[in-house]
């Protein structure tokens, strides 16, 4: 049984590998991606100017660029697989559920790379300061683990649809919007200072939905990967 | 024909019977009649979403087509409810809140199932291949069923809503706080919600089969 996750963890961590190796050959993808997150940033940042925001205000805007950052680039891996055609010998290559964890992995460093920078200048650009900087974190990467947890499944739906454009924000919106409220709830309670038991009702909500949407796209998973 | 007949009749038996029998409910006044209609609504939204699902399942289970027309006559039917208990809602909401819409918990919920639907016609009409179309419509009815838990129970729990649930259902002491009369016209109403739905289903399901019939014989010819 051990040796059985082992292996999972070792074939899905050789997919995560290859999916590294071809975005840095090229690494036009991610470099749009990230000017993509930039440019949604100072157009929130010029357009509320100089003004002090409410936490309450501050935190959705964090999270409307966070997903939108999201939803322009996580459809990139399957999206990529499907038109150079390497899809094919992605399937012969690997089990459907190491290429998911693969993929999930990859998005993930991909979100927590850009939140890593987007967040910060975020915080700059508006002038905030942080109550609980240590939760602030957690909740920021509880929040991007589930933007990718949730997105991998669906780009992969998308990778196979006609349309790809616009096509994830309008599957991911309503799958996301219980981590999105969530997300949101606990970014204004972490930026104005609440005591931890408050907040902890909107982690366990985040943690859960983590859980219960990688559990769940494991399991469905195949039936898409496969034809 | 005798049990359509007979629908339509326990259907205006329950209209008649919410402007007759039910004295003002405490609080929502005369306004309050309008939960006869729009609980039901709601309840069949969600009950075709669930039996989508089902048929979904079913669908990955069995790559049986049928299951897949199921499921789409199940998000149409579905997509028509809630449309139905959204504007009652907002109609309501208006009368007593002052507002049609101010993204209370409730209405944020039902938004989000019809939002579902819509995503869920969207994927099916990006998709050319039936086989395709059919396999990934239904992943994605199961992942997007997943979030309506949290949307329907979690949510509006968590965070503060103003949905008069407390007047029909005392969830401290676990009662109903509804008079016998009421009681009765609201579960009529419920039967015949449900009657009805099914009954739009059944036309539904053997027209879609006709159709695909047709399609077939068209082919082969």
């Amino acid at each position: 049984m051990r040796t059985r996750h082992f292996l999972l963890l070792k074939r899905s961590c050789a997919v995560l590998q290859k999916d590294l190796r071809v975005e840095f050959r090229t690494r036009y993808a991610y470099n749009t991606l990230m000017m993509f997150a930039v440019t949604v940033l100072v157009t929130v940042s010029f357009s509320v100017g100089g003004m002090i925001l409410e936490s309450e205000i501050a935190a959705a805007l964090l999270w409307i660029i966070l997903f939108f950052s999201a939803m322009a680039g996580l459809s990139r891996t399957f999206v990529q697989e499907e038109e150079s055609g390497t899809v094919v010998a992605l399937k012969l290559a690997a089990d459907p559920e190491p290429v998911y964890l693969g993929k999930l992995l990859f998005n993930i460093v991909v979100l927590f790379s850009i939140a890593a920078v987007v967040v910060p200048l975020f915080l700059i650009m508006l002038n905030l300061s942080v109550a609980m900087p240590l939760s602030f974190v957690l909740v920021v990467l509880l929040g991007c683990l589930g933007l990718a947890g949730a997105s991998t499944i669906l780009a992969a739906i998308v990778a196979k649809a006609a349309v790809k454009g616009a096509l994830l924000t309008v599957l991911a919106f309503p799958v996301l919007l219980p981590l999105l409220i969530g997300a949101i709830s606990a970014t204004r309670s972490t930026l104005a200072g609440v005591p931890l038991e408050v907040l902890r009702p909107d982690l366990g909500l985040l943690l859960f939905y983590n859980g219960m949407m990688v559990t769940a796209s494991l399991l469905l998973f195949d039936y898409v990967w496969n034809e | 024909m005798f049990w359509q007949i007979m629908l339509g009749i326990w259907m205006a038996g329950v209209i008649a019977a919410s402007f007759l029998m039910i004295r003002p409910i405490q609080g929502l006044g005369e306004l309050g009649r309008i939960f006869i209609y729009h609980v039901p609504a709601a309840w069949v939204a969600v009950l075709a979403y669930l039996m989508a699902m089902a048929n979904s399942a079913c669908y990955l289970r069995s790559r049986d087509l049928r299951f897949d027309r199921q499921a789409l006559v199940n998000a149409e039917l579905g997509t028509v409810f809630c449309l139905l208990a959204t504007v009652t809602g907002a109609v309501w909401s208006k009368a007593a809140w002052g507002w049609y819409w101010n993204w209370d918990p409730r209405q944020t919920s039902i938004f989000v199932l019809l939002l579902i639907y819509g995503a869920y016609f969207v994927l099916r009409n990006a998709i050319p291949d039936i086989d395709r179309r059919a396999r990934l419509a239904a992943v994605y009815a199961i992942l997007a069923f997943l979030t309506v838990p949290f949307l329907v129970f979690v949510v509006p729990r968590a965070y503060a809503s103003l949905h008069p649930d407390l007047a029909m259902v005392n969830v401290v002491q676990r009662r109903l706080e509804m008079d016998l009369p009421m009681l009765l016209v609201f579960l009529a109403s419920l039967a015949g919600f449900t009657g009805l739905y099914f009954w739009l289903y059944k036309v539904q399901v053997s027209l879609e089969n006709l159709l695909c019939e047709q399609t077939v014989r068209e082919e082969l010819r």
